[in-house]
């Protein structure tokens, strides 16, 4: 009997154990099954519009068949282009203050303020860079909806850019030191180097995340039916298209949305999977 | 609270040490020099000199200051938050805390080699080489100037052999032993007065440690060494002078033949023999 005992109990445990590790796996499946689910309906609706016109022609009006969102891809790639030109320097050069002087008051001031800027609402954003972007000037503008993006790209990019220095060891930081590196030096050429694979990664991240968004385009970059690249006059986007489209009462339009969405999260998906690869190569030679 | 007074002796006197070191000028002399963590005064009014082109090993149990009276020789001590040093340390005859002395130039006459290797990991190993030596400022060197001098170090710090086929690639690639001389390569290459190793071979192999002291032995007569160890035979080994640090005091220092056969203080040689420690 108690030799019988212990090997219950084992028992016991090993189901117990089963059923825990079934229901995180379930979790994972979950957690992943959305994503799946979404590229799959993407696919259904969208793939059917999809055709060389699409990338090349441009938007036609109601009633004619086919068409294209040429103009919102463009349009897309420069807000993203002019969110990157401001968002990337400000994010990693505020990201590089809060990790060389962790301790600082104004530190403590603008990682908080950050991870608010973070959390706030797209479309606040929108309304915001709509009331001293858009409003002063009465023009909506490539240039107000870039901006918009970059403030909200740069907390992303800050924080990023924070932890990856964080993560560069001390020793080196003193090596240089030693060495009689300057400071400014020791940052740019030791301590920024040394991190960069992780911050292009974070870099990527925050492009593919502002890629998508709309709300802050809405009131700024406004939308436009032909093909533009002035900084000063409104701009399609391909998630703007998306959604004048889809709120539209037109079958054509509809699957045209649809076509959109599913190059959207193509180019989402692509960015990630660059973000993935630079971070591999980080640890790709040698040992540490 | 110094019981006793730090006996300070700056030359050799009559006692053979390793490789009977001549009497010799002192190129580090520091006079008085109190260091502090915020309130925690982690070295106290310590006084000794460095003699030119010789050993001198700092021995002591963890946390005794040895190291940090180590970072006070090349103002590295000041770069940590809320450290600050009171007193003199005389780099051939010019006190480097003086108000019109810049640290940076202070380090770049002074090398100094940690306890875990630092290659920096984003240079080939050729460019960690040179990295100071560009660093230094002397001009732009040229190409073939940086591949001299790079040569030159790493003959120095014996590693030429085991690198030069490879000398474009990553510094990471190489052994944790290759690469603490390839750190002492990369001080070497600024052609410093002073070079200081901070518990050199604490993190390497048995095989890794005996290069890396014979290189020390070597480099003894061109280069003043100041070598901090927890290790008591490594000083043994390589040391003309020892110096005994506990609790931020300096107990004493002597040549290092004597300080092992006849030490001074009751401490010292309770330390020395494994009473404590």
């Amino acid at each position: 009997m108690s030799a019988r005992a212990p090997r219950r109990s084992v028992r016991v445990r090993r189901a117990r154990s089963a059923v825990m590790v079934g229901l995180t796996v379930a979790a994972a499946v979950l957690a992943t099954l959305p994503l799946i689910f979404i590229l799959a309906l993407l696919i259904k609706q969208g793939a059917s519009s999809l055709n060389w016109a699409f990338f090349t022609g441009m938007p036609k009006p109601v009633g004619e068949t086919g068409g294209g969102m040429a103009n919102a891809m463009a349009g897309t790639a420069m807000l993203i282009g002019i969110a990157a030109a401001i968002g990337l320097p400000v994010g990693i050069g505020a990201g590089l203050y809060l990790a060389e002087h962790r301790n600082g008051r104004l530190a403590w001031v603008v990682r908080f303020l950050s991870d608010v800027l973070n959390g706030l609402p797209s479309i606040v954003v929108g309304i915001f860079a709509w009331q001293f972007l858009v409003r002063p000037v009465k023009q909506f503008s490539a240039l107000a909806g870039g901006i918009a993006l970059a403030v909200m790209m740069i907390p992303l990019v800050t924080r990023a850019t924070e932890e990856m220095i964080k993560l560069v060891p001390d020793s080196l930081r003193e090596a240089a030191l030693a060495l009689g590196y300057p400071r400014w030096r020791t940052s740019l050429t030791v301590v920024l180097r040394t991190a960069l694979p992780g911050i292009v990664t974070g870099a990527l991240v925050a492009i593919a995340r502002i890629a998508g968004e709309t709300a802050p385009l809405l009131f700024t970059a406004f939308g436009n039916q032909f093909w533009s690249t002035s900084l000063t006059q409104p701009i399609s986007a391909l998630p703007l298209q998306i959604f004048s489209y889809a709120i539209s009462p037109y079958e054509e339009w509809h699957s045209l949305a649809w076509a959109g969405a599913l190059v959207l999260l193509a180019l989402v998906l692509v960015i990630s999977l660059i973000a993935r690869f630079v971070t591999r190569s980080r640890f790709g030679h040698g040992h540490d | 609270m110094a019981t006793t007074e730090p006996r300070v002796l700056t030359t050799v006197s009559g006692v053979a040490s390793a490789g009977d070191a001549p009497p010799a000028r002192p190129m580090v002399a520091v006079r008085s020099l109190d260091a502090y963590f915020g309130a925690n005064r982690a070295v106290k009014d310590v006084s000794l000199e460095f003699p030119e082109g010789q050993v001198t090993a700092i021995i002591g149990p963890s946390g005794c200051g040895k190291s940090t009276l180590l970072r006070c020789i090349n103002r590295m001590h000041e770069t940590v938050s809320l450290a600050r040093v009171e007193g003199e340390v005389f780099l051939d005859g010019r006190d480097i805390y003086a108000r019109d002395v810049n640290p940076i130039e202070v380090r770049k006459q002074i090398g100094m080699v940690f306890q875990r290797p630092t290659p920096f990991p984003t240079m080939s190993i050729r460019d960690n080489v040179i990295a100071g030596f560009r660093a230094a400022g002397r001009g732009a060197p040229s190409r073939a100037e940086q591949f001299e001098i790079a040569e030159w170090a790493l003959q120095r710090a014996a590693l030429w052999d085991e690198v030069k086929d490879r000398l474009h690639e990553s510094a990471l690639a190489l052994s944790g032993g290759q690469q603490q001389r390839l750190c002492i390569a990369r001080a070497l290459a600024t052609r410093p007065r002073v070079l200081l190793l901070d518990e050199p071979t604490a993190s390497l192999d048995p095989i890794s440690t005996q290069k890396v002291e014979e290189l020390v032995y070597e480099l003894r007569g061109d280069i003043t060494i100041v070598i901090v160890t927890h290790n008591m035979q490594q000083a043994a080994r390589v040391s003309d002078h020892t110096a005994f640090m506990l609790l931020g005091d300096l107990v004493e220092m002597a040549p290092t033949s004597r300080m092992f056969t006849s030490p001074g203080d009751e401490r010292t040689e309770a330390y020395i023999t494994g009473r404590f420690g």
